[in-house]
């Protein structure tokens, strides 16, 4: 196996608005391999979901990728024109997003969403690219899918419509998969049927993916690596065991305790106080001072993204080092 | 869906009835026909032989159902001033009077689409701004007035094309259409124009709207994601939903067209059937008038059924919503 | 008691200058709008003070010459000694003077019918919401139904039972145009029904009247605005075409819709002023006002999701 899927290279992402400039992405880097799972870990506003449309070329203006260098099989996204990065989308990387309700277009019936799909990268005729539809939809686990390829999103439930997006994705053979919080909104049996299924079309096709959520038992029981986002920066990152057995940063630990079934009975819940800071004009330092147990003056420099363990980064001065959980 | 539709018909019936029975009480009001059918040096006698023949002696109720018996069998009464049934004056002219409406919404149609898209898509640009601002003007500008003034510009400076009339006519399986000779075609494009100036800008504001509506939709990004190209996002995606509520609208609005072919066909001495509705009202021609009017309202009355209708279908989730009803 | 109804009402509608300074400034971040807003000003400035400004009294047939029949624009007349700067119309009037106070009949028909549907069509919008239930669909049926039909063959039907004059016409408009206001009024009234301090007024036994009128109706008012202003710029729009139609205003009383009819029937051999610039006075002023209510439009708009 040659080298990672994707390697991001300290990327930047930010938005240039009115009232200023949002650094939405600060310095990530990280990387994922064939058949590998990258768990993508972050309160809303982190910038999981950026980082996502960044590697993509799907941030809209007034946002753009500032800084940094996105390596898909060795090459650079990053300034790739948008012809060529179109023929990668939906080919060679493709993306299932939050909310099923919303990803398909509710006045195309399901069979043209997923034909053109195929048909926006290969020359098919329609009877093949239908019968891969097909195909497609039976390996996600929809019944009589040959029916239900006539039928429009509407007529499908949440959890149906996410398997459809998941099949569009997966249409092409993709050697990355990037799942924006695919099983947020659904039910929680649902979300363990799916999170199942798209582990097990994953490892059987080599796909590379990268699950971003907020939610942290998603990934335990799914992920490979994990990488930590606050505010815009990772904050830690390493193997998933190290990381939830052993968190370094005193965010992960606060996001771990802040767990449910973590929590022994009659414990209370931790809470970590404060709020997210906003990513408009940051002050300079750790961002996670604020709300830091730990912080004290010498958190007022960014400190680095450092080899704490090995093989297992984290961004803080005052790291939890040798304290397991 | 039937039971919609039979219960969408009696509705429209229903409001059938009651225009009729407003119509005629109304109509009744403008002054009596006889005085301007007879002449001065009539006799008393002669006058009120003049009133019987017309049936003007009858109380108004049953005056009104022996209308509504003649009208259900086709017959509105004869025209006081041509002495012809006033239907038949009426049909002679809808030709003229449908082909001005329909070529003028196509005209809105073609133009107000893809500027409207184009508003939509770039709205900060310079483009986006001035179609914006002449959409402005499209609506606020008076529709008789903009007809003096192409006149004055194209017929009476320039002299490229005829100030009035219809010109010759092509016989098309029995319906004359102007649009067919280049003759025709000049005299048809003034008025033509002149009648599509607000409703392209209608056209252009809904599919600025809808643009904008649909652009941030998740469907659009996922479609992107899928790498579809930039034109088929466009062309079908975002299209395909700004559609519903512009051929709703445009549906609507068909009747508010030929209401108001009444002012450019007064302007361009177009012989169609709004020119005939102001000459009548002008010579006190009642039949005439009650005529167009019971022809108008039952075309607006089926115009909003075959919309409503329409609309349903082309919008899958209308269509379920009823199913379930 | 009814102290703190009053007070969550008072928070909704109006925090005195900061809002209001706010406003202002959205408002003029369009230059559009700003450019339409002068010329609005200047328009009505002109409406309301054409006796002063008018070079001419149109009205006057004795200040008229018959000899200054149809001058192009920029001609002396012999016996006055004023200048057309527009020229004059087939009874000898000076365009420019004519143009002045046709503006005022135009303005006046479109102002005052705004007004007056307005009210009538705020408050059976308000009873609709209010009420709800068989009132609501009652109205609100009638209402679908003559917004179906076409203002211009309404108002063109009514007037021609009602006959010519500057009541007739507005008669018409208002009935043309109540059924805008009732179908605004009663889609936000629907909304503001349901928030607390109606709830709260209601719970005070205030009457329905009071809780109406005093309570939900300021809510109401950001959409209706932004409806007034827009059907100003219709209602002048419609008073035109039909006084061009003949079935508008009378001949003395001469709107800039009938200017321009007038000045019709001379268009064709090239006496283009005698409509021109009434239509381009026409123009201008729907346009500015249209321009307003666009940007009024936008910045209401906002605050109305809240």
């Amino acid at each position: 196996m040659s080298g990672p899927t994707l390697t991001v290279e300290n990327l930047s992402t930010a938005f240039f608005t009115k009232a200023g400039v949002v650094k939405a992405v600060d310095d990530v880097s990280f990387s994922v391999g064939r058949g590998e799972v990258l768990g993508l870990v972050g309160e809303s506003g982190s910038g999981k979901s950026v980082t996502g449309f960044s590697i993509l070329g799907l941030v809209d203006p007034p946002g753009r990728v500032t800084d940094g260098h996105i390596r898909f099989n060795g090459h650079d996204l990053v300034g790739l024109d948008e012809e060529a990065m179109r023929q990668l989308r939906g080919r060679r990387i493709s993306m299932v997003f939050q909310d099923p309700m919303m990803t398909l277009n509710p006045v195309l019936r399901v069979d043209t969403q997923m034909i053109e799909a195929i048909q926006a990268h290969e020359k098919v005729d329609d009877d093949t690219a239908r019968q891969r539809a097909r195909d497609a939809l039976a390996l996600v686990g929809i019944p009589s899918p040959e029916e239900r390829l006539k039928s429009y999103p509407h007529q499908f439930s949440g959890g149906m419509r996410q398997r459809v997006a998941i099949a569009i994705a997966m249409i092409n053979r993709p050697d990355l998969i990037i799942a924006d919080e695919p099983t947020t909104a659904l039910d929680v049996t649902i979300q363990g049927q799916i999170l199942y299924e798209v582990q097990k079309l994953c490892r059987e096709s080599g796909t590379a993916l990268i699950w971003i959520t907020h939610d942290l038992t998603v990934v335990a029981g799914l992920a490979d690596k994990i990488c930590v986002m606050y505010a815009g920066n990772v904050v830690e990152q390493g193997a998933i065991d190290d990381v939830l057995d052993k968190p370094l940063h005193p965010y992960t630990r606060g996001l771990i305790g802040s767990v449910p079934s973590r929590n022994r009975q009659n414990k209370r819940l931790y809470q970590i106080p404060g709020m997210t800071p906003s990513l408009l004009n940051v002050p300079e330092g750790c961002r996670f001072r604020s709300r830091c147990p730990r912080a004290d003056d010498s958190c007022a420099t960014m400190p680095p993204l450092g080899e704490l363990e090995p093989n297992h980064w984290a961004r803080c001065v005052h790291p939890h080092t040798g304290e397991p959980l | 869906m039937l039971v919609y539709i039979i219960r969408r018909i009696m509705q429209a019936a229903f409001v059938i009835v009651v225009m009729s029975v407003l119509v005629y009480v109304g109509i009744f009001l403008v002054g009596s026909p006889v005085d301007i059918l007879i002449n001065p040096e009539m006799s008393e006698a002669e006058m009120e032989a003049v009133t019987k023949a017309l049936g003007l002696d009858r109380p108004i109720w049953e005056q009104y159902f022996i209308f509504v018996g003649n009208a259900l069998q086709g017959d509105m009464g004869k025209s006081f001033v041509f002495g012809q049934s006033a239907i038949k004056l009426i049909v002679e002219r809808i030709p003229a009077t449908m082909e001005l409406a329909i070529i003028s919404i196509i005209i809105s149609l073609v133009i107000g689409i893809p500027l409207g898209m184009y508003a939509g898509l770039r709205p900060d640009s310079v483009g986006g701004r001035s179609i914006m601002a002449g959409s402005i003007l499209g609506f606020s500008l008076p529709n008789f007035w903009v007809g003096l003034m192409l006149i004055m510009f194209f017929a009476v400076m320039v002299g490229w094309l005829p100030a009035a009339g219809r010109g010759p006519t092509v016989d098309v399986l029995g319906i004359d259409v102007s649009f067919l000779s280049l003759e025709g075609l000049k005299h048809l494009i003034l008025p033509a124009i002149t009648l599509a100036l607000s409703k392209t800008a209608l056209v252009v504001r809904l599919a600025r709207a809808g643009v904008r509506e649909v652009l941030p939709m998740d469907y659009i990004k996922f479609a992107r994601a899928k790498g579809l190209p930039r034109r088929r996002v466009v062309s079908v995606h975002v299209l395909k939903n700004i559609m519903i509520p512009i051929v709703t609208v445009t549906g609507l609005e068909l009747g508010s067209v030929v209401a108001f072919a009444v002012v450019t066909e007064t302007v361009f001495a177009w012989p169609g059937m709004g020119k005939l509705l102001i000459d009548s009202i002008g010579n006190l021609d009642r039949p005439v008038v009650v005529a167009y009017l019971m022809q108008i309202v039952f075309l607006l009355v089926v115009l909003n059924l075959i919309v409503d209708v329409l609309y349903s279908i082309l919008d899958p989730r209308v269509r379920l919503q009823e199913q379930k009803a | 008691m009814t102290d703190t109804a009053l007070q969550s009402q008072g928070a909704e509608t109006g925090q005195g200058g900061s809002l209001l300074r706010r406003f202002a400034a959205e408002f003029a971040e369009s230059k559009l709008a700003l450019v339409g807003l002068v010329g609005f000003a200047i328009i009505v400035f002109i409406a309301l003070f054409a006796p002063f400004v008018a070079p001419q009294d149109p009205y006057d047939l004795a200040s008229l010459d018959i000899f200054d029949v149809r001058l192009p624009p920029g001609s002396v007349g012999q016996e006055t000694g004023i200048t057309y700067w527009l020229g004059t119309d087939a009874q000898g009037r000076d365009m420019l003077s004519a143009i002045m106070y046709g503006l005022r009949v135009s303005l006046f028909v479109g102002a005052v019918s705004a007004v007056v549907s307005l009210i009538i069509g705020a408050a059976v919008g308000l009873t609709a919401a209010y009420f709800g239930g068989r009132v609501d669909s009652i109205i609100m049926r009638i209402v679908d139904i003559q917004l179906s039909f076409p203002a211009i063959l309404v108002a063109l039907i009514l007037l021609s039972i009602l006959g010519q004059g500057v009541d007739k016409v507005l008669i018409a408009l208002v009935i043309v145009q109540w059924a805008y206001y009732a179908r605004t009024a009663r889609g936000s009234a629907l909304v503001e029904r349901n928030r607390e301090y109606v709830e709260a007024a209601t719970c005070l036994g205030l009457g329905h009247g009071r809780i109406m009128f005093r309570h939900i109706m300021p809510n109401c008012m950001p959409p209706l605005i932004v409806i007034v202003t827009i059907q100003v710029a219709d209602a002048i729009a419609l008073e035109a075409t039909l006084s061009f139609l003949g079935v508008g205003v009378p001949v003395t009383e001469p709107s800039l819709g009938l200017l321009i009819s007038t000045g019709f029937d001379y268009l064709l051999s090239g006496k283009y002023w005698i409509s021109v610039f009434p239509g381009v006075a026409l123009a201008l002023a729907i346009v500015s006002i249209n321009l307003v209510g666009d940007q009024l439009r936008d910045v209401l708009n906002p605050r109305l999701k809240r």
